[in-house]
Formats: C-alpha cells, structure tokens, sequence
C-alpha cells in the first residue's frame, strides 16, 4: 500500500477515533452518549495527578508491578541467535498483562459511578481480571464468554466463579469471543444506565482502543527502562502474540519512534493459513464491527467467517485498528504461527527454562524460534510472556495424551 | 426529493391515522418465501416494509432477529440477493415504501457507491443502518441522501435533547424511536413514557416519528399508535414465521399465511387506534 510515513508514529488516534482509515464509533445510538461520556471522563482522568497517582499504587502493591524482564539464558543457547529477554507479564496478579488495562477500567467506572461491571472473555484471562478488581472494589461483575471457550478453558471459568462473578456462557453464532463480545453489547444496550462495559483489548468503538492502549503501554515503558539498565540500550526487535492485540500494543507503542527496533506482532494461523485460522491481517481485509473499523475476517458478503485457533485469547476474527494501521504503514511487521507451532513452543519454554506460557504467547515463542536463530549473539530480542499457561495444562494435557486435537 | 416514504406520511396525514410498519428478514428461511411474504404485508395492512439484510453479527438484536438472520445466510442470502428480491417487489407494487434495515459492514463490503446505485435501481427507498450514528455521516449518511435515499436514523431514551438536534440534521423519511434500552424482541415499552418521548422529539423535527422495540400485540400497536405516526413490528413477525416452519427449519405451506394473518391482525389495532392531535 502507498500510504505516506507519518512524522510520528505515536500520535493517534485523531478527534473521531480514527488511525487512519481504521477505527472509528460504528455504535448503536443508544451507547453513543455514554461513549462520549467515558471519552470526556478519560481526557479528565488522564490529566488528573491524583488518578495516576491512585493507580500506581496499586499496579505497585496489588498487581506487583514492575513485573521483570528476564535474560532466558537457556533459551537463547538453545537458538543460538539473538540474546532473548522475556518481559514477565504472567507474574502480575491474576497471571497475565490484562490486568494494567482492567485496573484503569475499573478505576474510570468509580469516577463515573457506575456500579455494574460487563466483560468479555475469550481465554478467561480478561473474565478473570475483571471479577479480581471487582471484588477488590466491591462491584458488579458479569462476564460473557463462548460456550465452547467455557468448555476448553474451564479452570477459569472456576476462578472468575469464585471471585464473585457471573459467567454467562454464549450459545449464540460460533460461541467464541466474537459472540462474546456481541453478547456484551447485547447487555450493555439493555443496562447503558447503570453499566460499565470493560472492553479486554485494543478494539471496539473509541475511545477504547486509545485508552486500552495507554494502559497497557506501562509494559513497552517498564521495557525501555530496564533493557537501558541492563543492556544500556534500547532493544533490537520485539516480539508479541495478537489476538485482539492489548499485549503486543502495550509493548509496541513506546518503541514506534525509534526507527531501530524491529517489531514484529504474531497472529494465529490455528490448523494454517489456507484452513481454519484467526489471522486477521495476513488472512482478512478492512471491514466494520464491534464498533471499529479493522481487517476482519469474512466472505465476499462482508459476513464474518469463524476464526480458529488452539487458543482461546487469540480465536477471534478481528484485530484492533491500531495494528491494522500499523500494517498498512509497514511499521510493524505481522507474522503468523500455526497450532502445531505453539504446542511445540509451549513445550521447549516449559522445559528449557521452567516456565510454562499461556498458549497465546506460546505463539510469540513459535516465531521467536525463527527468527533468534538468524540474528548475532549480540541482538536484543524482547518477547512479552503475556500470561501463564496454568490454565492451558489440562487442554495440552489432553492434546499431549492425543485424547483431543 | 419525495420518496415512497414521504408521499405515504402524506397520504396517511390526510386519512389521519398512524403508520403500520412491518419488519421481515429478507430470505428468511428463503428467497422464494421471503419474497411471497414480503408481497403479502401490504395486502394484509402494511404500510410501510422494513426488510433485513442478514448479518452473522447482529449486536443490537435479540435472539429472534439472529437467527432469523442466520436462517437467511444458511439458505444463502446475500446482499445482492436481498436487492433482487426489492426488484422482484416492485414489479407488483410501485407504491409501497421500502426501508432496508440491518448493519454497515455487509455494505461496506459491496462498495458504498455501488450499493446506493444498486439500491435506487431496485426501488429501496430509505436506509435504516443500527451501528452508523451521526458521529460517521460521511460513511454512508451523506452518500445516500445525495443518491435520494432517506436515510431513517434511530433516537432512543438515552438521545437527549442536547443530542437530538445532531441525530435529526441528516434523518429524513420518519424518525425511529426505539421505545427502550435495549434489542429487539426485549420487554414492551409503556405507553405513557412512549408518548412523552415522542412529544420531546416532535420539539426538535416536523418529520413523522414511528415507535417500535418491544410491540407485539394489536392492542399495543394500537396504544403506540394512538401516541406516534406509526408503531413497528418485527420480532413478533419473525417469530410466527419461525413457528410456521417444519423441524428442519423449512418453510410449509403455513408460512406465507402465519405472517399475513399476525400482520392483518396488527394492522387493525393500528387502524382503530385514535391519531393523537399534531
């Protein structure tokens, strides 16, 4: 695509939500004053010391941030190649990144005082986050997740249980995170009075993508700092999983201006990318749903086709706006790993360095295993372990055993 | 420009009664059926034809209105077919209006330019599209009043009057109220609060405002007929339909009926309710 280099590649979205052509608020009229309203209460927080200050403490003391960037020494020998750091996200509380972006959702909903707290989850480690923060804070919780991802993912589905909240399984279209996520607006139309839906990822109408994005950024921050304390130096390329893409833009975001870090997003290619997958760039084009513009998944009708992938954070046909323009002006370089690939990712990590990694960034690993080969022992290689695989065990288990496939 | 729309408001002014609007998934459960259904509602009282375009994703309906949507894919509607069936339509009725109504992306794909000349080509008359607010007018809003289409936007309880003034600038044919927060198919409205709504709209616009979400019944068509320029009927169509049809999901000889009769039946609350004064 010919579309000019912007003199930052930071300074999105513009005033309507836009990066360019994507984004956007392709909402029902009924949300479309309450999303007004939470972009007015976000520019207020945001220039609010007092919500910073508020939210440090407990990423500090709650979530246990900063969370650690980790020489994987035994990796690295193993590829021979680049010198690889993990970025510890699945050591937070609650065992992946969701929770930085959940914290400041929840935060926006107690200055707008609303009571009522929807999610949607696809792995559950979303479902999850949110039912932790609600308890902390006393409120609401329901969480609507895909029949079929309640099936496969069932240990947290038990969590989000005993946290106090109410998971509502999707029997509706595939019963995925995409019928999730429509789910929740179903809810949120119904409730818009009382309400506050706590969006997982860098998607949906704006302002979401935007403030999903910035809460998740304090991982590319934390990043930046502790490589130059390491290393003294910034990185040399970043690596993350995408499924709806909040753990790959909290990395990438404050590294798009410095033009030497190669960056590279990783969606799922599930069974590849000629069958069932949930790669929406390297398999899809532009269309519009959940409220944004984005490449999509779907047929020559504009209907939306059924993503596929082994892991449930990542099976979902879309990805947000920001990635897909960032494609399009070539910044961020997107790739994709199979099933197969994962499943053996998930294996080497849990045996060579004694962490066992959600599925969704087993796919990070997959590619990271291609390319730390051909880079010099002196390259910088960042990759986000954005979750722990404790609830992936009893599904690989089974995969493992050839029970299931 | 007049459109069937404006040239029926005009027409039902002058008898003095309210709007009787139908809504049907176009090919649900098939093109054939849905085509004969469609030709039925104005013979047994429709007034004005709300036709669905199928959409795997629909967020703002309930469950009736997905699966009829899914019901059409399954049978294979498409955009381009739900068209040809609009074109099918006016070979026998060139007065009725037709209002297509469902959400952007299956036009975004069809390529907004073409869809419009398409659409006007075919005898569709306004567009009621759930997920375009007024805040991406430049999307499909503007195109399609420069092609002569309406463009029927929704107002709702929580479009305040501070916000109605931007969801009316653009909305020509009728305003629809969607009487509650909510999808369709969900809990009736009251009347009462449908009727100070409607007084708090008519403020702000001189264009007819039809009330629909949540009616089911003659006798509550009637009650938002008496309090609006016209009540609309979706889900409840939709449901006979699927009540009709045989345990594999295909249509029988019912079918056509089952939706002519609910809507003959609702077309008389409408026609005995008592047209509140301008």
């Amino acid at each position: 695509m010919n579309i000019a280099k912007p003199n930052s590649y930071r300074s999105g979205p513009d005033e309507r939500g836009h990066f360019g052509i994507f984004g956007g608020r392709f909402v029902a009229e009924t949300l479309m004053p309450l999303i007004l309203d939470l972009e007015k209460a976000y520019t207020a927080a945001k220039a609010d010391p007092a919500f910073q200050a508020e939210m440090n403490g407990y990423l500090k003391n709650y979530v246990g941030r900063p969370s650690p960037l980790y020489f994987a020494e035994r990796l690295t020998e193993h590829l021979g190649g680049a010198k690889i750091y993990l970025k510890r996200e699945e050591l937070n509380h609650t065992g992946s990144h969701k929770v930085n972006n959940v914290l400041g959702q929840i935060m926006l909903a107690r200055r707008m005082g609303k009571k009522r707290i929807i999610a949607e989850t696809g792995a559950g480690q979303h479902g999850v986050a949110t039912a932790t923060l609600c308890a902390r804070f006393g409120l609401e919780c329901v969480v609507y997740m895909g029949a079929v991802d309640v099936e496969r993912q069932q240990p947290n589905v038990i969590r989000m249980e005993m946290l106090g909240a109410k998971v509502m399984p999707v029997q509706s279209g595939t019963r995925t995170l995409k019928d999730a996520m429509n789910e929740a607006l179903r809810d949120w139309v119904t409730n818009v009075h009382n309400t506050f839906y706590c969006i997982g990822t860098v998607a949906g109408p704006h302002p979401y993508p935007t403030l999903v994005r910035d809460f998740q950024s304090i991982i590319g921050n934390e990043t930046k700092a502790q490589m130059q304390e390491v290393e003294g130096r910034l990185p040399d390329s970043l690596v993350a999983c995408i499924g709806g893409g909040s753990n790959a833009m909290g990395l990438f975001h404050p590294f798009l201006d410095d033009p030497s870090v190669e960056i590279f997003g990783v969606e799922a290619a599930g069974h590849g990318l000629t069958q069932l997958h949930a790669a929406s760039i390297a398999g899809g084009r532009p269309g519009v749903l959940h409220g944004n513009r984005t490449y999509l998944l779907m047929d020559a009708d504009g209907q939306i086709q059924d993503a596929h992938s082994i892991s449930a954070g990542l099976d979902y046909p879309g990805i947000g706006p920001e990635h897909s323009w960032l494609h399009e002006v070539g910044r961020v370089v997107y790739l994709s790993a199979t099933d197969d690939e994962a499943l053996a990712a998930f294996q080497l990590l849990s045996k060579l360095e004694g962490i066992i990694p959600a599925l969704e960034p087993a796919h990070a690993i997959a590619k990271v295993m291609e390319l730390a080969p051909k880079r010099p022992k002196d390259h910088l290689m960042v990759v986000n372990l954005s979750g722990r695989g404790d609830k992936d065990v009893p599904q690989v288990g089974d995969i493992l055993k050839g029970k299931t496939k | 420009m007049t459109t069937r729309i404006d040239t029926r408001f005009a027409e039902l002014k002058k008898q003095g009664r309210a709007a009787f609007v139908t809504y049907v998934m176009a090919g649900d459960p098939d093109l054939t059926t849905s085509l004969e259904i469609v030709k039925a509602l104005p013979k047994a009282g429709s007034d004005v034809i709300e036709l669905g375009i199928p959409f795997t994703d629909p967020m703002a309906d309930g469950p009736s209105i997905q699966a009829a949507g899914l019901r059409a894919l399954k049978g294979g509607m498409t955009l381009k077919k739900t068209l040809q069936l609009v074109r099918d339509f006016r070979k026998d009725d060139n007065v009725t209006p037709l209002v297509l109504m469902g959400y952007y992306n299956p036009i975004y794909i069809y390529g907004v330019d073409k869809f419009l000349a398409d659409a006007r080509t075919s005898g569709v008359d306004g567009l009621i599209i759930v997920d375009l607010p007024p805040e991406e007018d430049d999307e499909l809003c503007i195109p399609a009043l420069k092609a002569g289409l309406n463009f029927i936007r929704l107002a709702t309880p929580t479009t305040d009057d501070k916000r109605l003034p931007a969801v009316l600038t653009n909305t020509s044919g009728f305003v629809y109220y969607v009487s509650i927060a909510g999808i369709t198919g969900a809990a009736a409205a009251d009347a009462n609060a449908v009727g100070e709504a409607v007084a708090r709209i008519k403020r702000h616009t001189k264009l007819p405002i039809c009330v629909g979400f949540g009616i089911r019944t003659p006798e509550a068509a009637r009650a938002i007929a008496e309090k609006a320029n016209g009540s609309v009927v979706g889900t409840a169509l939709v449901d006979a339909l699927k009540n009709s049809l045989d345990a594999e999901g295909r249509a029988t000889a019912k079918t056509v009926n089952a939706v002519a009769e609910l809507t003959a039946a609702l077309a008389q609350g409408v026609r005995g309710a008592k047209q509140a004064s301008e």
